[in-house]
């Protein structure tokens, strides 16, 4: 584990390219990604001071800020920083890293049970079968969800990459670890 | 594969199939009104969702929606789709693909596990630009039998169709015009208002982080769109129409206002002026009901 700034490079170097990822370093606090905020104007999300918290190396700061997860990646800052910083890109970054030490919430974890067990973040069931035929669709599309062939592909890449240990997912259960007994790890 | 391809690979995602399936229906028939064929790309998962796993983790988003590009791949075929998360992912994801040989080495050794490659070979396609740009707008309006004449339309555009515009490149995120060409074909007007460039709200994971927080935003700017005299909201997105039309049931669970504003997507408004039926595109299927001038 480097500084904050290194793993952000590593992190999301890997997908964006480092050069990407490094115009945090640009960074002059001008404020113009908090002024455009969307998330900004009903929270406490200040993305300039989120990107000074980053440059500062305050990752546990970070990790434990709600605010954090306030973001809806619109990308607004993202095209109006006049420094060319990739803010949105650096956010999901943070977050990712933030997910690997174990700062994700149940509700997002729920998101990728979904997935795995479904094969969709937003599954099907009986109700909206019944919608679907209402505008003359097939109950069921031909996607994921109904073929077991297909899904498996869908939870292989989940095993290979390692995102059902990192929400803890229990694949006896195919939900999060102790939720099935109505707990909440 | 060009712009002349008449079938494209429908990549349906999650809401539109599975909450909302009046858009994917009005989409169809549609586009089948001009010549041109959808086919269904069998064992598609989530796209998946952008701002939420690429928050997450960005290692497992990219080769799931590179199975999904690779599907398309393998049909030989263009996409389609009716969800700016969708549009967001796959084509960020094929962007990044193309551009990294390394990246699609390694994401190709998952997808090779169980036999499918990322080659680089299909092209995202909004739904919306295939009506712009693939139809046109002179052909559509021959099409328009019903006029939206007397009809404010609040055009939202929502965030992951014109961002980063740097890979999506449809020009300037902060002056779009590419919904309101569309509706005035129809006849409708697009008064500008308040909110128009503001997100729904429910990216990112901030819906699922804090929901009463995040209706919030589609409460500004539902009310920014009443307040300059619009009659409805007409979108691209399916995300955005479930935040924006079942949120509007949220938000009288929370707190007892019901605002009724009607939610559109771009298929079911233009379905609705070529003389489809209420039913047939869906509308009658939701929160929010359609007013008699959008029905006449």
């Amino acid at each position: 584990m480097g500084t904050l700034y290194e793993d952000i490079i590593d992190c999301g170097g890997e997908i964006f390219g480092e050069e990407h990822l490094a115009t945090l370093r640009e960074c002059v606090q001008c404020g113009k990604c908090t002024g455009g905020c969307p998330s900004g104007r009903n929270t406490a999300l200040r993305t300039r001071k989120l990107m000074q918290m980053a440059l500062l190396d305050m990752r546990e700061e970070i990790f434990n800020s709600p605010e954090l997860w306030f973001c809806s990646t619109c990308y607004t800052c993202y095209e109006r920083c006049p420094k060319g910083v990739k803010v949105t890109d650096v956010i999901r970054t943070i977050r990712n890293l933030a997910a690997k030490e174990g700062h994700m919430s149940v509700p997002h974890r729920m998101i990728g049970v979904y997935v795995m067990k479904t094969g969709h973040a937003v599954p099907i069931g009986p109700d909206q079968m019944k919608l679907r035929e209402a505008v003359g669709l097939d109950s069921q599309p031909p996607t994921a969800q109904k073929h077991k062939d297909q899904l498996e592909q869908v939870q292989a890449i989940f095993k290979a990459t390692h995102y059902d240990a990192m929400i803890d997912f229990d694949w006896g259960t195919m939900t999060l670890k102790g939720m099935d007994k109505g707990g909440k790890k | 594969m060009s712009e002349e391809s008449k079938t494209y690979a429908y990549f349906l995602g999650c809401i539109t199939p599975n909450r909302y399936p009046g858009i994917e229906a009005a989409t169809k028939k549609i586009l089948k009104e001009f010549g041109i064929e959808t086919e269904e790309m069998i064992g598609a998962s989530c796209c998946p969702a952008p701002g939420v796993f690429g928050s997450f983790d960005m290692h497992t988003w990219l080769p799931v929606a590179a199975r999904n590009l690779a599907i398309a791949e393998e049909m030989d075929l263009d996409i389609v789709v009716t969800c700016n998360g969708c549009y967001g992912s796959l084509q960020e994801a094929d962007h990044l693909l193309r551009g990294n040989p390394k990246l699609k080495e390694e994401t190709n050794k998952i997808l090779g596990e169980f036999g499918r490659e990322f080659k680089g070979t299909t092209k995202v396609n909004h739904s919306i630009v295939v009506l712009h740009d693939v139809i046109g707008l002179d052909r559509l309006k021959e099409k328009i039998t019903k006029p939206m004449n007397d009809v404010n339309v609040a055009v939202h555009y929502g965030c992951h169709f014109l961002k980063p515009s740097e890979v999506r490149g449809h020009g300037s995120s902060d002056d779009p015009h590419l919904l309101e060409d569309l509706m005035q074909v129809t006849g409708a007007k697009t008064p500008e208002y308040k909110d128009k460039l503001m997100c729904c709200g429910a990216g990112g994971g901030n819906r699922t982080a804090d929901a009463i927080q995040s209706l919030e935003w589609m409460r500004q700017k539902l009310v920014s769109a009443i307040e300059a005299g619009c009659d409805c909201m007409v979108h691209p997105c399916a995300f955005c129409h479930l935040q924006l039309d079942r949120g509007q049931e949220e938000m009288e669970n929370a707190y007892g206002i019901f605002l009724n504003f009607p939610i559109l997507f771009t298929t079911q408004f233009i379905g609705l002026a070529m003389g489809m039926s209420e039913k047939e595109v869906g509308l009658d299927q939701q929160v929010t009901k359609m007013p008699d001038k959008l029905l006449k």
